[in-house]
Formats: C-alpha cells, sequence, structure tokens
C-alpha cells in the first residue's frame, strides 16, 4: 500500500553493544595499576555511546599505557613511541566517520613526542586523547620522565630527578588551537568517566590528562592524593559534568570555573595542591584540521578523470 | 660580434643558418635575473616546434647568493636535438651570460670546451667600481686563455630601450635573442608568455612580448651565424614537464588522495605542484610539522583505507626510517618519493646523487623487505606512481621510488598519458570481512593476506609493530617472528617471478656491459652508442626494480667479460691510496649486484653532484675497452 515495496521494513537498531564487545582480552598491566581503571571507563563510554566497534579506533605511542588498544575489542594502532598523534591525525585525515581514543604515556607524549604534542593540540582534529601521567617510564623500568617529581630517584637518577616536572597541563593550554583541557584521577571512576565523557562529547582534541598510578614505580608519588581528597580540588560548572550530590560529598574542595577563560584554566592549571580536577577550559569554536583535510572526499571517478585531464593541459605542447 | 658600448649599429639581419643536428644553450645569471622563466619558455617554444629538449636548472643552494659570485650562479641549460633528448648532454654551444664571475661557477662544473660560445654582458667594462673593472678585464683573459669564444654584447643597454627596469626584463630579451640565433619561431615564444602571464594582464604580457621582439631584433647584430636544429615531425600529444611535476600528476592519476610531506630540497616541488592542483582531483597534501609526523600521517591514512603518500629526500628518509620499518612489519600499503640529493649528512641539497640506494634497501633495523622502483625517465617518474600503488595494495607493503635532482629539475617533452578510470580505484570497499579470516592470514605460499580496514565489521584488529601471528596478536615466540619474517620476504619473491628480464641496449654478449639505475638512463645509453659505433664492444642494461631485483641478470652478465656499474655515488677510485681490491668501498648498485650475482662487478661514480655527461662515460668506455684489449 502507498506504493511501498514489499521488502520494505523499519529500520530499527540491529545491533546492541555491552562491555563485552570492547574488551579485547586480559589487560596485562600490573595489579592496582591505574590504566586498568581507564580501560574500564572508556569500554562503559563506548557502550553508553553505542559505538560500533568497526568504526573505533584506538591509537597509541609505546609504553605501558599504549598497550590499551590491545585490550580494546575496536580497531587498533599500536605505533611507534611518540608518535601516537600524527597517526591518530592520519586516520582521521580521510576519515570522519572513525571515532578516535588515542592513549599516551608522559614519556611517549611529553619527552619524545613532544614536538606531536605542540602540532597534535594546534590541529585540533575531533578525537580523545588520554595522556595517562604516572609520572615515570615503567615499561622500559623505573627512568625519570619529564614528569617525575624533582627529587624522585629512579635507575637514571638514583639520587633524585634533578629538574622540576613538566606540567602538561599549563603546557597544554599554551598551544596555539587548544580546544579541550582535562584533569583527572584514575582512582575516582565517576569523576574520570564524566571527564573522558565530557571529551567524547567536545568536537576537536579533548586533552585529559590522568593522573595514574603505578604500583611498581611511583606508587608514592600519588599516595597522599589518593588518601587525602583535600588535595584535590573538584572544578564545577562551566562545561563540567554534573555530579549527583553523594558524588559531590567525596570532594571537599570545590571550585566553581569558567572553562571558557583561557587565562583562568592557565591560573589553575599552574595550581599543584590541591591539584585541580575537572575540565580546566573548553572553546568549541576552535578550528579543526579535518575540515581542511576531508575536501574532495568522495569526488565522482568522472570528475577526477575531468580534473585530471585539465591538469594534463596545463603541460600540453 | 659588437663590442661597442653605444648601441647596436643600425645593420639589417644578414645572418647565414647552419644546421646543426643539436645544440646546448646555457643563460647564466645571477639569482633572480629569470634565467630560469626564459630557459623554460625557450624549452617549450622548442618542444612544441618538435624537438627533442632536456632543460635543466643551475641552481645555487642559497636563495640570494652575493652578486657577481661564482658560487652564485644561478641560470639553465637547454639541449635541443633533432632526436629525443634524454639528457642534459656535455659541454654547451652557445652561452649567454649576464656577467663574467657566474661563468666562472660553470667551467669548474666543465660546462664549457674550447669554442663555446659565450654572449657576455658588457656593462661591466664601465662600471663605476673600479675592482669591477679589473675582474671583468681578469676574468675575459683568462677565458680567452681556456679558450671560450667570448662576444662582449651590450644587452642591458640594448635592453633599455624597450624597458624601464632591465632588472626584470633583461630575461624575455634574451629569450627573443636565443630564438633568433637558434631560429626559434618567435610567435611561439610570444604565445608562451601569453599564458604563462596571463594571470598578470595584457599589460605585463605586451611588456615581455616587447622585450622578445627586442631581443629577436638584436640577434642579428650579435652572430653572424644561426643555428638551426631541424625538428622532428610528431603527431603524438606532448605534455612538458620535469621529473616533480610527472612525480605529481603520478600522483594524481594514480588516484593517491593524501600526500604528507614535510619540506625538504628537492623533493619539495612535488607538494607545490600538488597543493594548487590536488583538490581537483580530490586530493589534499598535508605539510606536517616534520619528516617522521609525515610519514606516520600518511601511513596511517593508508591503515584508515585511503591512498597515501609521502614525498622525501635523504635526510627525510633517514627520520622517516621507524616508521618506515613499521609499515613493512605491519603490511601497510604506502608510496613513498625519495628524491635524492647529495650526501652524506646535509650534503649537497640542490645537486644530485644516487646515494640513498643501500639506505632505502637496508637503512632500517631488522629485516625490512620492500619494492624498490628506480624510474630512468621523466615519463616513467609518472607512470611509476602509479604502478607503485597497485604494488603497495596488491603487495601490502611500502613501495618506494627513488629518484634524484637530475630526474626532479630535468624538463623534457614526454607523451601525454591518457588517464584511466581503473587508474582511480579506491583501494577497497567496506562491506563485511570475512568471518575466519585474520588480520594477517597469509598464504603459506605467496605470504599474501587480505587487509582490514577500520569500518568493515569482523575485521577488528590491532596494527602493531610487535612480531605478531596471523591473528596480529603480539607474540614473543620462536616461531612466530620467524614465520613473520618469512611471509613478508615471500612476497618479494613472489612478485620478482612476476618480472621479466632486462633489455640489453646495443649487442647482448661482448666486451662490457655497463649497468644503471635512475636518471643515467640517457648519459649511458648515449656513451655506449658513441662507443659502438666507434666498434667498441659494449652494451649496457639499466634497471628499473631495484627490489626485488629483475630476473635474469646472473644469465645476461655472464655474456660479457666484463660488468661496470655506472653510478652517481661514492667509490674509492681503485689507485686510490691504502685501496686495494680487497678493502676498496664500491658503489652502491655494484654492492647489490656482487651480493645477488656473486660475480666480480666493477664500478665507476663519483659524487661530483653533476649529472654524468655521456661525454664523460664515453672516455671512461674508451678507456677501459683500450686497456683491456691491451690485456688480451
Amino acid at each position: 500500500m502507498f506504493g511501498l515495496k514489499d521488502d520494505w521494513e523499519l529500520e530499527i537498531p540491529e545491533r546492541y553493544f555491552t562491555l563485552e564487545d570492547y574488551e579485547g582480552g586480559t589487560a596485562r598491566w600490573c595489579p592496582g595499576c591505574g590504566d586498568l581503571a581507564v580501560l574500564t571507563a572508556v569500554q562503559r563510554i563506548c557502550r553508553d555511546e553505542q559505538l560500533p566497534p568497526e568504526k573505533t579506533v584506538c591509537v597509541s605511542g609505546i609504553g605501558c599505557s599504549s598497550r590499551f588498544p590491545h585490550y580494546m575489542k575496536t580497531y587498533g594502532f599500536h605505533g611507534l613511541h611518540g608518535r601516537a598523534f600524527p597517526v591518530a591525525c592520519g586516520v582521521k585525515s580521510r576519515r570522519p566517520d572513525l571515532k578516535v581514543f588515542v592513549a599516551t604515556g608522559d614519556g611517549d607524549c611529553c619527552s619524545i613526542g613532544a614536538g606531536h604534542w605542540v602540532h597534535g593540540i594546534r590541529y585540533n582534529m575531533d578525537m580523545v586523547v588520554m595522556l595517562f601521567d604516572n609520572a615515570i617510564y615503567g615499561l622500559t623500568k623505573n627512568q625519570t620522565s619529564p614528569t617525575s617529581p624533582q627529587g624522585l630517584s629512579t635507575n637514571t637518577h638514583p639520587r633524585g630527578a634533578w629538574l622540576p616536572p613538566l606540567n602538561p597541563t599549563s603546557a597544554t593550554l599554551g598551544f596555539a588551537n587548544v580546544s579541550f583541557v582535562a584533569q583527572t584521577v584514575d582512582w575516582n571512576p565517576l569523576h574520570l568517566y564524566h571527564t573522558l565523557k565530557a571529551a567524547y562529547h567536545h568536537k576537536g582534541t579533548s586533552f585529559v590528562r590522568i593522573m595514574q598510578r603505578c604500583p611498581t614505580y611511583t606508587e608514592k608519588v600519588f599516595a597522599e592524593l589518593q588518601k587525602d581528597p583535600s588535595h584535590l580540588l573538584l572544578l564545577t560548572g562551566g562545561d563540567n559534568p554534573e555530579l549527583d550530590a553523594a558524588s559531590l560529598r567525596m570532594f571537599p574542595n570545590q571550585q566553581a570555573h569558567d572553562s571558557r577563560d583561557l587565562h583562568a584554566a592557565r591560573r589553575i592549571a599552574e595550581q599543584q595542591d590541591p591539584l585541580p580536577i575537572g575540565v580546566l577550559f573548553r572553546d568549541p569554536s576552535r578550528p579543526c584540521y579535518e575540515d581542511f583535510t576531508t575536501v574532495g572526499l568522495g569526488m565522482s571517478a568522472a570528475d577526477k578523470l575531468r580534473g585530471l585531464e585539465r591538469e594534463f593541459d596545463k603541460f600540453s605542447v | 660580434m659588437t663590442t661597442t658600448t653605444k648601441g647596436p649599429a643600425p645593420t639589417q639581419p644578414t645572418s647565414s643558418v647552419k644546421r646543426v643536428h643539436e645544440h646546448i644553450v646555457e643563460i647564466v645569471s645571477d639569482s633572480g635575473e629569470g634565467a630560469q622563466k626564459a630557459g623554460q619558455t625557450y624549452g617549450a617554444v622548442s618542444a612544441k616546434m618538435g624537438n627533442g629538449v632536456w632543460t635543466v636548472e643551475i641552481i645555487p643552494a642559497e636563495i640570494k647568493p652575493p652578486a657577481r659570485s661564482r658560487a652564485g650562479a644561478s641560470g639553465i641549460r637547454v639541449r635541443v636535438g633533432s632526436e629525443a633528448v634524454t639528457n642534459t648532454g656535455d659541454e654547451a654551444d652557445l652561452v649567454v651570460a649576464l656577467n663574467e664571475q657566474v661563468l666562472f661557477g660553470r667551467i669548474e662544473q666543465k660546462a664549457y670546451k674550447k669554442g663555446t660560445i659565450v654572449l657576455l654582458e658588457n656593462k661591466w667594462a664601465n662600471d663605476p667600481r673600479e675592482e669591477v673593472r679589473r675582474d671583468y678585464a681578469a676574468a675575459l683573459a683568462e677565458f680567452e686563455r681556456i679558450g671560450l669564444d667570448v662576444r662582449q654584447v651590450p644587452l642591458e643597454e640594448a635592453c633599455q630601450k624597450v624597458a624601464q627596469d632591465v632588472r626584470v626584463g633583461k630575461n624575455m630579451f634574451v629569450l627573443g635573442l636565443l630564438c633568433y640565433i637558434t631560429c626559434r619561431e618567435m610567435e611561439r615564444a610570444m604565445e608562451e608568455v601569453a599564458f604563462v602571464f596571463a594571470k598578470k594582464g595584457d599589460k605585463v604580457i605586451q611588456k615581455n612580448q616587447d622585450l622578445i621582439r627586442a631581443g629577436y631584433d638584436f640577434g642579428a647584430q650579435v652572430l653572424s651565424t644561426r643555428y638551426e636544429i631541424p625538428p622532428r615531425k610528431t603527431e603524438q600529444r606532448l605534455m612538458v614537464l620535469n621529473g616533480n611535476q610527472a612525480i605529481a600528476l603520478g600522483v594524481m592519476a594514480a588516484g593517491i588522495e593524501m600526500v604528507a610531506m614535510y619540506p625538504i630540497t628537492p623533493a619539495t616541488s612535488v607538494s607545490h605542484h600538488l597543493a594548487g592542483a590536488f583538490k581537483n582531483v580530490g586530493g589534499v597534501v598535508h605539510q606536517a610539522e616534520d619528516e617522521i609526523a609525515a610519514m606516520g600521517f600518511a601511513i596511517a591514512a593508508s591503515y584508515a583505507g585511503k591512498t597515501a603518500c609521502t614525498v622525501t629526500s635523504g635526510p627525510g628518509l633517514a627520520l622517516k626510517t621507524e616508521f618506515l620499518g613499521l609499515a613493512v612489519m605491519a603490511e601497510v600499503p604506502l608510496v613513498i618519493v625519495l628524491v635524492q640529493r647529495g650526501g652524506p649528512s646535509t650534503g649537497l641539497p640542490t645537486k644530485v646523487e644516487q646515494g640513498d640506494l643501500l639506505a632505502a634497501l637496508y637503512g632500517q633495523p631488522g629485516d625490512t623487505p620492500k619494492i624498490i622502483l628506480a624510474p630512468a625517465t621523466i615519463e616513467e617518474c609518472f607512470h611509476f606512481v602509479i604502478t607503485a600503488r597497485k604494488l603497495a595494495e596488491a603487495f601490502r607493503t611500502p613501495v618506494m621510488i627513488l629518484t634524484d635532482a637530475n630526474l626532479a629539475t630535468g624538463v623534457q617533452p614526454i607523451p601525454r598519458p591518457v588517464p584511466q578510470a581503473e587508474w582511480l580505484a579506491p583501494p577497497l570497499d567496506q562491506s563485511p570481512w570475512q568471518k575466519g579470516v585474520t588480520a594477517y592470514d597469509w598464504d603459506a605460499d605467496t605470504g599474501l593476506s587480505p587487509r582490514p580496514i577500520p569500518g568493515q565489521r569482523g575485521g577488528e584488529y590491532v596494527l602493531t609493530g610487535l612480531a605478531h601471528t596471523k591473528k596480529a596478536k603480539v607474540a614473543y615466540d620462536p616461531d612466530s617472528n620467524q614465520t613473520g619474517c618469512a611471509m613478508r620476504s615471500r612476497k618479494l619473491a613472489v612478485f620478482g617471478e612476476s618480472l621479466k628480464p632486462p633489455q640489453v641496449h646495443g649487442a647482448d654478449h661482448g666486451e662490457l656491459l655497463v649497468v644503471g639505475w635512475g636518471s643515467t638512463l640517457g648519459s649511458i645509453e648515449e656513451a655506449v652508442d658513441r662507443a659502438r659505433k666507434q666498434g667498441l664492444s659494449v652494451s649496457s642494461l639499466h634497471l628499473r626494480f631495484l627490489s626485488p631485483l629483475e630476473p635474469g641478470l646472473k644469465e645476461i652478465f655472464a655474456r660479457f667479460r666484463k660488468v661496470l656499474t655506472v653510478e652517481i655515488n661514492y667509490s674509492d677510485a681503485p689507485d686510490a691510496p691504502h685501496t686495494t681490491k680487497d678493502n676498496r668501498r664500491i658503489a652502491q648498485l655494484a654492492q647489490v649486484l656482487r651480493t645477488h650475482t656473486l660475480m666480480d662487478i666493477d664500478c665507476w661514480s663519483n659524487v661530483a653532484g653533476q649529472p654524468i655527461q655521456p661525454g664523460a662515460i664515453h672516455a671512461e668506455l674508451v678507456r677501459r675497452l683500450g686497456k683491456s684489449k691491451g690485456e688480451q
């Protein structure tokens, strides 16, 4: 009736994804590693957003946290040390349909890949970048990282790290075209989840620094933060997710923060104790590089052939 | 002819015309005087007339080197012939020089011979600066001593009669002058200039055309002899372009839609051309933050199912090394164009060398088999990109295309290709992945496997540079890495089986076989042809596939008493101090061929940064064959 074809049928979602659809085997991180909490949070976000696993790509560099893609049942790219950014950008360049999560560590992002970090932020391609900051090189066994606290004894600086650490959050807030910077901790699953979810929903590069425990080498670095929540400062308002009353009670220190104010964000990012957590900065109006790299996608073969002939004409005699 | 500075005498053209088979013309000047534009137009005019042409730019390393300096020589050489011209040739026949100092730079490069006619700007003789007048006089004496046929010409003065600012107009005047002397059709030069300056408006076009006409009219007062290079007749549609432009067009025609690059001489101009034109075929150039990022970006675009390419030169390849290893290990199709320049290190950025063959073959840690192609002509620069893309996808591997600064900047007419829709086909559709097929489902016989692409349901896998199994699972066990390496190596063997033995140029047996690769083809064959005409028993063979090598080489080599590679890379001179047959470090292709054939292959190579002239190769052939005859 009404001219509909016989085989017409209502399009109903034929697939529903559960957590299992994103679980790619047993993670081999150390027991008690903060990476496990991040993995769970990302799997939950994938499920809650019902992301088709085949349309999701997890990109990483090299390091403990860069094993992340292997534990997701999505597409993955476990690339080279420090090069997660260019790979993630390349994936996205002509495939805006893919959802990209980047797992990178403090050595990967802030040391060997620092150049790409600056430019990756500037490209502002739509992806979630998770900086797993455990303040140490774990996979190579206990060397000083750029975020190791001054004085931390490591295998490369047994008498203590010489220099004060680099602050990845305030550094990122200094890069051109930055559009989203947040900070969270791996041991508060609720805040971690909501922060990553806010990052996922931002169009552009969402940079999330996750204070991540390493039970093997830097257990003490985050011990105080973990034990005593008064060392944390929960940012509220602005682009921050709204937490329920019970969750809010976990944070004795709270501060309303206008996440559209870059200068305020930079000021707060400098703060170490209490450590601000939440969305420090968001500007959805910043240009995204894929707006330029996707030009010409879907051009027909006939148009391409015509274009080619015109290009040949320019050299013809 | 004329040495007056009081302006040309009002004589009428009375020149006689001499027919020649070919003619080599140079314009040399300080940087920024437009010599290259004039020469390119001259080359295009000659190509349109139906002549064979090879144009090569003379480029100083600096953008604005000091004026009137030897190292600052900037300009262009155009070799015009009745037949197809395949290389830059030997010494020039005719040179227009805008000052005398830049000529020294070219003399050092052995660009001129006794009797080369030099039309030299004479205004320096009356320069207000005493040192300039002194240098000019000294140079004239030196030129006379080495036998150049110098004609002092008041170029600027003649030019001033039609142009306000001669600094920007003299090149077109010179173009007109050369058109007259070498019997080029001036009307074609006018058309060409109208085309080139179309965007700048009629006024600019008119001004340039006036200068060409003035130069043409002036010609008769300069030389009493004109040279005619009769064109060959061809019905073929032609394009005139350099090797980098051919690569750029090849990229577009190959259906590649992403070029990720970082500026590096002499590769960058590929991206210059693409930056303007690529969007017309739906492609995009990504200028990355560094060479490493360019490579990672391209690999990732390919991983995501798009056709990608990166373009670089030696130092860039060094930086891309780790990613190249990953592309091999993870079997990512990718086209890598390597426009070689002089090395080692920063080396000679604007000069030619074929010094990166071993770096391309073996420069990565571990075993990294990959396909390597070396176009020998500008036409091949175009077609090899299309071939490379197909091979990259068929064999799931990076494919490198090695060109060099000589091909990159050499301009030649080539048959206009007919674009094929099939070249543009996307790599794979996004239909569901076949159930049960793994990400590296290696065929045990061939090592080949289908490639899953993000978006394909059921194909989910994690690409990794770690040793992995068929299922793309990280594996540290002894068997897995052995198997993976074997599978990737197997692919090359399988591809090699599909290749045909190369053609021998000349007789298929004899005293000496010259083996070359890349841009030296034209010079080698020209030298071999000359030697054969003299009765010398020499042939040549040119390799296009360097990994895997073309088959049958050992059999071909065995038919010659000696095999010699001619290359533009470093080898110890056999008679150098402390150098013995055992410790002599030999040229790169020679090393590869020795390993491949277990034959005693000799080499003749240098790293002067110049294209090897046919005359130089010919002299070496005569020297060697004379010697080997003496030994018999």
